[in-house]
């Protein structure tokens, strides 16, 4: 007997996302040297002071491309439905008592995966724009000091909310076990499917069906 | 210019432990710009080149005495001439040397994220201390006064010294030196403040009310400090900035932001990992349904035209 698996992201989805994961660790901590002094140190991963400086925009720049080829793809699955914001008031439950059998049934994404996907896509617009503002090499000559001291609250505080973001999604990849080898392997066990994306499962299953009658006429 | 003995340094860029607080009793330095006795002959803008050693690229004009337009990388002072009417019908020619008003709480200063970069020195003066300067340009931020210039050809920022190390050496700054109408003058805080003082009283003497010595208590003060004709008015002198403080969004920046933030983040990774000591994981019960015959394919497929496989029903 094997274990039943489905498939949930396909190769090319698996490497850019662990691209944008790279390049996100990359960004992220040349970024935070230069945040605050304590982790200043943090500049000798780079090639110094100054290569962190000319590296961080450009690592900036690589995670926003990558992550707009998996929006493209994902967006769709991550839209708002009404029964997203009923398993979001039911959600502390699950968090707080590891109680699953009180939530809504989801599809492929529940609601807290959708918040993280709308985060990051808010955060990375955010980032990209203020950092250009400010970014020296090219652009900071020609805008003005007024709105870059702007850009650079903006900037830091967003990098902050995507921080915590990615915490929260690195966290709940290991709190949800078999969740992790989606994006390794590329699929999850049918019994991971079917408790906590019930709705995704039936749909998955059915389709299969349909394959399998039709190769039989 | 390179690092003086650390026990001077009173402030440090992106250092969050104390300066070296062995020396006491450092008098406090500033230079006096009395615009009122400038005759614009930029004889300080000379001597700042060949002290400094600067040649800036010959630029363009822009229609008036201002040589070159503004500060850049090699101009460290530039005489900014202002035509104004005060009083209608009677013109009035401002001329009023700009260059870094070293700050007693520098906005450069407190937004430069490389340690040593930027330094105070216990006599007040602020420093660029090039060998540590990354090139972000988080100064041109900090500072109220627009002052610090990029380079573009060596990616390092620059500003008046206030000749850091004439000074060191009991000189006075090569502006103040070479300055022939004694409009510019070295000296401690006090007595250049007192000289102002009297400067002040004798422009009121003849007839400017609102003379004053421009020393802006929003950046606790300045080691330069200028006799403004008038003073109600320092926007009059090209610009010059009426209440400078360093911004808002630099303080909130640089300052309650890097804590706050830090800690949060940390935080948040330890919640998580404390939220699995006491909740362990989610896990999936095993169940017989989820599996297949050896004999059959055991993974269903996606939209990608994969072959889909599942367990007849």
């Amino acid at each position: 007997m094997k274990k039943l698996y489905i498939q949930r992201y396909t190769d090319n989805q698996r490497i850019n996302h662990w691209l944008v994961v790279v390049l996100f660790g990359l960004a992220g901590f040349s970024g935070l040297a230069l945040f605050h002094p304590n982790l200043f140190f943090l500049t000798q991963f780079f090639g110094g002071p100054q290569w962190t400086r000319i590296v961080h925009p450009y690592f900036g720049i690589g995670v926003f491309l990558l992550f707009l080829l998996m929006f493209i793809g994902f967006w769709a699955a991550n839209t708002w439905k009404r029964r997203d914001t009923e398993w979001l008031k039911a959600s502390p439950e699950l968090v707080l008592h590891d109680d699953e059998e009180k939530m809504p049934p989801v599809g492929k994404y529940n609601a807290g995966q959708k918040l993280v996907f709308w985060s990051m896509t808010l955060c990375l617009l955010v980032l990209l724009v203020t950092g250009l503002l400010f970014w020296q090499a090219w652009f900071a000559e020609s805008v003005p000091i007024a709105l870059q001291r702007v850009a650079v609250v903006l900037h830091a505080l967003a990098a902050f909310i995507m921080s915590l973001t990615a915490v929260v999604h690195i966290y709940a990849a290991i709190w949800v076990k078999g969740t992790l080898r989606a994006m390794t392997q590329g699929n999850v066990s049918a019994g991971w499917a079917k408790r906590h994306h019930l709705l995704w499962y039936r749909d998955k299953m059915e389709g299969a069906q349909r394959d399998i009658q039709a190769e039989r006429l | 210019m390179s690092s003086l003995q650390s026990l001077d340094i009173a402030a440090r860029s992106a250092t969050t432990t104390a300066t070296p607080d062995a020396r006491h009793n450092i008098p406090q330095v500033a230079k006096l710009i009395d615009v009122s006795s400038c005759i614009g002959c930029k004889a300080c803008q000379v001597a700042c080149m060949e002290w400094n050693d600067l040649r800036d690229d010959v630029g363009s004009c822009h229609g008036t005495y201002d040589n070159p337009v503004d500060l850049t990388p090699q101009s460290w002072t530039v005489m900014k001439f202002s035509e104004v009417e005060v009083t209608p019908g009677r013109l009035e020619w401002l001329i009023r040397k700009d260059g870094c008003m070293h700050c007693e709480d520098p906005g450069c200063l407190k937004a430069c994220p490389a340690p040593g970069a930027i330094v105070k020195y216990a006599n007040g003066i602020v420093d660029f201390i090039s060998e540590n300067c990354i090139g972000c340009g988080y100064c041109v931020k900090g500072c109220p006064f627009d002052v610090p210039r990029i380079s573009t050809k060596d990616n390092k920022a620059y500003k008046c010294s206030l000749c850091a190390d004439r000074v060191a050496v009991n000189q006075a700054p090569a502006c103040a030196k070479a300055c022939p109408t004694g409009a510019i003058r070295f000296g401690s805080k006090e007595d250049m403040l007192e000289y102002g003082g009297g400067r002040v009283a004798e422009l009121k003497t003849r007839g400017y009310e609102k003379a004053a010595v421009y020393d802006p208590p929003g950046v606790s003060g300045t080691h330069v400090v200028y006799v403004l004709q008038h003073g109600d008015k320092p926007e009059l002198y090209a610009n010059l900035p009426k209440n400078p403080s360093i911004s808002p969004m630099v303080a909130l920046w640089k300052g309650l932001a890097k804590p706050v933030a830090l800690a949060t983040m940390i935080g948040a990774a330890l919640v998580g990992f404390f939220h699995h000591m006491k909740m362990g994981p989610l896990e999936v019960p095993e169940r017989d349904e989820e599996y297949v015959p050896d004999d059959q394919p055991n993974v269903v497929g996606v939209e990608d035209g994969s072959r889909t496989h599942v367990r007849d029903a």
